[in-house]
C-alpha cells in the first residue's frame, strides 16, 4: 500500500489535475459554444470568436500547461518525491 | 570547439547549425541575384538540407537497445519539446493548414484548437507516468500494465492502425515535394522520398531520430515564420502580423460582401471543367455559423483531435526520452509552445494570402480584374500549367469574381510568397520546410509501428530470449519493411481512399485513450476490461466509420458525427466496456496495484527497469 505521504501527494496531483482541466475545457470549449455570440465583440481590431480560435485559446494552452507543471514540480518538492535533477 | 559531452554542447551545435543553414539562405539568394535558375535554387535547398539529416542519422548510429528505442533517455527539455513539435507538425500541417483556413474559415480552424490543446491532457494524465514507468513502447506499458499477450496485441493493432493511416500521407507529401523540387515523376519521388526518411532513424533508431528532428524542426519554423514576416511588411499590413491584422481581417468581411460569397452548383463545375480537389472561396473568412449545430461540429471536432493526440503512439513515445520524470512532463509543455509557434502564425499566412488576393487596393490582388489580364501574371500561368490553378468564367462576364478563382489548398503557403513578389530564393526555402515538415512525421511514425512490431511482439511474445544484437537487427529489417510497404501504397495513390488524417486520431482515440488513461487513474482496470475496451473501441468506431463514410456506406451520420469524428462513438464505447468488464471481473492483483502506486511518484527507480 501507498504511504500517507504519498497518498497525500496523490490527492493534491489530483487536485491540480481537475483544476487544469477544468481552464482546459473553458478555453477549449466553451468559449466556442458560443462562438456566434461573442464574435461582435473585438480584441486587438479581431472578432473575438476569431481571435479566440486563431491565437487564443492557444496561448491560454500555452499558459495553463506552463502553470500547471510548475504547481505540480511544486507539489512533488513539497511532499519530497521530486526526481527533478535525475541523471539515469 | 565541442569540448565534453554531446549533450552538454547541444545549444553551441544546434546554435552553429542554425547559422549555418541561414548562411545558406543567403548564399542562395546571392546566387539568386546572379541569376541562378529558380529550379536549380529549389534543388539545393532540398538536398542540401536532406543531406543534413541523413549525416545527424549516421553520426547517431548505435548498437545498443536503450539508445535505439529510447534515445538512452538523455535528451533535454527543450530539445526534446523542438523534435516532439517536428514528430508533430506534418506535411499536411505544414502544406495545407493555412490553405484549409483560407478556404474553410472559422470551421476549419477546430484544427488549431484541437490540435493543441492535446497535450494539456497529455501533460496531466499520461506522459510523466508513462516517463516512471519506463516502457519502451506504447504497447509495452499497457502489455505490462494489464498483464498478458492479448493485451499488448490489442494495443499493437490499434497503434499500427492509427499510424499507418498517418503515415502513407507523410510519404506522399514527402513525394510530392520531392517531385516538384528535383522535377523527377511522383513515383519515383516517393521512393527518393522514403530513402531520406530511412536514413535518419535505421542507424541510430529514435536516438538518430531526435537529433534529426530537432534539426528538422529548426528548417521548418523558419520557413514558416520568415514568409509571413516578410508578406506582411511588403504588402504593408503590419510590422507584427500576429497582433496587427485586426483591420485586414475585418476588410475581409467588407470585401466578402462587396463581391459576394456564391457556392457552385455542381453542374456548373462539371460543365466548366474544374478538376477535383481544387477549392474556391466560399466560406465567411471570420463570421461564426449560428446555431447549436455548427457550435457542436466546432466542438467535436476539437474533442476528437484532442483525445486523439493524447493517444497517438508516435508522439507519448517521445516522452520515454527524458532523463526523468519532470522533465518529462516540462518537455510537453515546451512541445505545445514551439507547435504554437507555427498554429499560431497560420491564420495569419491565411489572411495575407486572402488579403493580397482579393483586395483591389493591392496590387497583387487578382479578384475583380478582367480573366485575360489575371490569365498573363506569371504565377497564374505557372500554377495553372502543373493543375494547381484553375480559372472559370462561370457567369460569362469577363471578370474575375470570388467563386471563379479555384485552387489546390497546398497552393496558399506554397506560392503566396511569389505571389506577394518575394525573391524565389523564399520558395526554395518553404519547399525545404515542407520536405522536413513531412519527413520528421514520417520518421516518428515509422519507428512507432517497427518499434512495437520489434519489441512487443517479436521481442515480447515471440523469442524473448533474443539477444540485443538480433533485436536490433530485426527491428531495422522492420523498419524497412514498413517504410517499403507505406511507399508502396501512396505511390499507388490510394490515399483517397486511406483517407483523411484525422481518421489516425479517431482511431488511437476509440482503442488507446482510455485504456491508457485508466491504466495510470484507475487501478481497479483489469486486463479483461482494457482488452474489451481496445477490440470493442476499436470495432465500434471502425464499424460507425464504414457507416456513415463516404467512400463507404455513406449514411447520413448521427448528430452530426461525420467520418472525421467516428472516435466519438468509439471511445465512449472503449470506456463503457472496459468499466463493465473491469467490475465484472476480479480486482487486480496487489502486485499490479504496488506498480500502479510507483508510477503516481516521480522518485525512485522506474516501474519495469529500462
Amino acid at each position: 500500500m501507498a504511504s500517507k505521504n504519498n497518498e497525500a501527494h496523490w490527492e493534491k496531483t489530483k487536485g491540480l489535475m481537475r483544476i487544469t482541466l477544468a481552464l482546459w475545457f473553458f478555453f477549449g470549449y466553451v468559449v466556442f459554444m458560443f462562438g456566434h455570440d461573442i464574435n461582435s465583440m473585438s480584441f486587438l481590431g479581431y472578432p473575438l470568436a476569431y481571435y479566440m480560435t486563431a491565437q487564443g485559446s492557444l496561448a491560454a494552452f500555452v499558459i495553463i500547461i506552463f502553470w500547471s507543471t510548475g504547481k505540480q514540480q511544486e507539489i512533488d518538492e513539497e511532499h519530497g518525491v521530486s526526481d527533478a535533477g535525475r541523471d539515469d | 570547439m565541442f569540448q565534453g559531452k554531446f549533450i552538454d554542447n547541444l545549444p553551441k551545435i544546434y546554435g552553429t547549425y542554425t547559422g549555418g543553414f541561414l548562411a545558406f539562405c543567403l548564399l542562395m539568394a546571392v546566387f539568386e541575384a546572379n541569376g541562378m535558375s529558380a529550379k536549380t535554387i529549389g534543388i539545393l535547398f532540398v538536398a542540401f538540407t536532406v543531406f543534413i539529416y541523413a549525416f545527424i542519422g549516421y553520426l547517431s548510429r548505435t548498437m545498443q537497445a536503450s539508445a535505439y528505442y529510447v534515445a538512452g533517455r538523455e535528451v533535454p527539455t527543450v530539445f526534446n519539446g523542438m523534435a516532439t513539435a517536428a514528430d508533430w507538425m506534418s506535411g499536411a500541417s505544414f502544406v495545407a493548414m493555412a490553405g484549409g483556413i483560407y478556404f474553410g474559415g472559422y470551421t476549419y480552424m477546430a484544427f488549431l484548437v484541437g490540435w493543441t490543446g492535446g497535450y494539456i491532457l497529455v501533460s496531466s494524465l499520461l506522459a510523466p507516468y508513462l516517463r516512471k514507468f519506463g516502457c519502451y513502447t506504447v504497447p509495452d506499458f499497457i502489455g505490462t500494465r494489464y498483464g498478458g499477450n492479448v493485451a499488448r496485441f490489442a494495443a499493437v493493432l490499434v497503434l499500427v492502425l492509427a499510424s499507418f493511416t498517418y503515415v502513407t500521407a507523410q510519404i506522399n507529401a514527402t513525394g510530392t515535394i520531392a517531385s516538384r523540387a528535383l522535377g523527377i515523376p511522383f513515383e519515383t519521388a516517393v521512393y527518393v522520398g522514403l530513402a531520406s526518411i530511412l536514413m535518419c532513424s535505421m542507424l541510430g533508431g529514435m536516438r538518430a531520430v531526435t537529433w534529426t528532428q530537432v534539426a528538422q524542426y529548426i528548417v521548418l519554423i523558419i520557413a514558416y515564420l520568415l514568409p509571413v514576416f516578410w508578406i506582411s511588411n511588403k504588402i504593408g499590413a503590419g510590422f507584427f502580423p500576429h497582433f496587427m491584422l485586426g483591420e485586414e481581417v475585418q476588410r475581409i468581411a467588407e470585401l466578402e460582401k462587396t463581391l459576394g460569397l456564391t457556392k457552385n452548383s455542381a453542374a456548373a463545375l462539371k460543365a466548366a471543367k474544374v478538376p477535383g480537389g481544387l477549392a474556391y472561396i466560399s466560406n465567411p473568412h471570420s463570421a461564426v455559423p449560428a446555431g447549436a449545430m455548427a457550435a457542436w461540429k466546432f466542438i467535436s471536432l476539437a474533442i476528437c483531435m484532442m483525445v486523439g493526440t493524447a493517444s497517438l503512439p508516435h508522439i507519448l513515445m517521445r516522452y520515454f526520452t527524458t532523463p526523468s520524470v519532470s522533465a518529462a512532463r516540462r518537455s510537453v509543455a515546451w512541445s505545445l509552445f514551439f507547435i504554437f509557434l507555427l498554429y499560431f502564425s497560420a491564420p495569419m499566412l491565411a489572411t495575407l494570402s486572402k488579403i493580397a488576393l482579393i483586395d483591389p487596393n493591392i496590387p497583387t490582388s487578382i479578384i475583380g480584374k478582367s480573366i485575360a489580364e489575371v490569365q498573363g501574371i506569371k504565377w497564374v500561368q505557372e500554377w495553372t500549367a502543373v493543375g494547381q490553378v484553375f480559372i472559370a468564367d462561370l457567369n460569362g462576364d469577363g471578370i474575375l469574381g470570388l467563386n471563379e478563382f479555384f485552387m489546390r489548398s497546398g497552393v496558399v503557403v506554397l506560392a503566396t510568397p511569389e505571389v506577394a513578389g518575394l525573391p524565389y530564393v523564399i520558395s526554395g526555402l518553404v519547399a525545404a520546410g515542407g520536405m522536413a515538415a513531412a519527413m520528421s512525421t514520417a520518421d516518428g511514425l515509422i519507428l512507432a509501428i517497427s518499434n512495437a512490431l520489434s519489441h512487443d511482439v517479436y521481442y515480447k511474445m515471440i523469442n524473448p530470449k533474443a539477444d540485443t544484437a538480433k533485436r536490433l537487427i530485426v527491428a531495422r529489417v522492420l523498419l524497412v519493411v514498413v517504410g517499403v510497404f507505406g511507399a508502396y501504397i501512396a505511390s499507388m495513390r490510394l490515399t483517397g481512399i486511406l483517407g483523411s488524417v484525422a481518421w489516425a486520431f479517431d482511431f488511437a482515440m476509440s482503442g488507446l485513450f482510455f485504456p491508457l488513461v485508466l491504466g495510470v487513474w484507475w487501478k481497479r482496470a483489469t486486463r479483461a476490461g482494457a482488452v474489451a475496451g481496445m477490440l470493442g473501441g476499436l470495432a465500434a468506431g471502425t464499424a460507425y466509420l464504414i457507416y456513415v463514410g463516404p467512400k463507404f456506406m455513406a449514411q447520413t451520420p448521427w448528430l452530426g458525427i461525420d467520418h472525421l469524428r467516428f472516435g466519438l462513438i468509439g471511445a465512449p464505447v472503449c470506456l463503457i466496456l472496459m468499466i463493465v468488464v473491469s467490475l465484472a471481473t476480479e480486482e487486480p492483483d496487489a502486485k499490479t496495484q504496488q506498480m500502479v502506486d510507483d508510477i503516481r511518484i516521480p522518485a525512485g527507480k522506474t516501474v519495469s527497469g529500462n
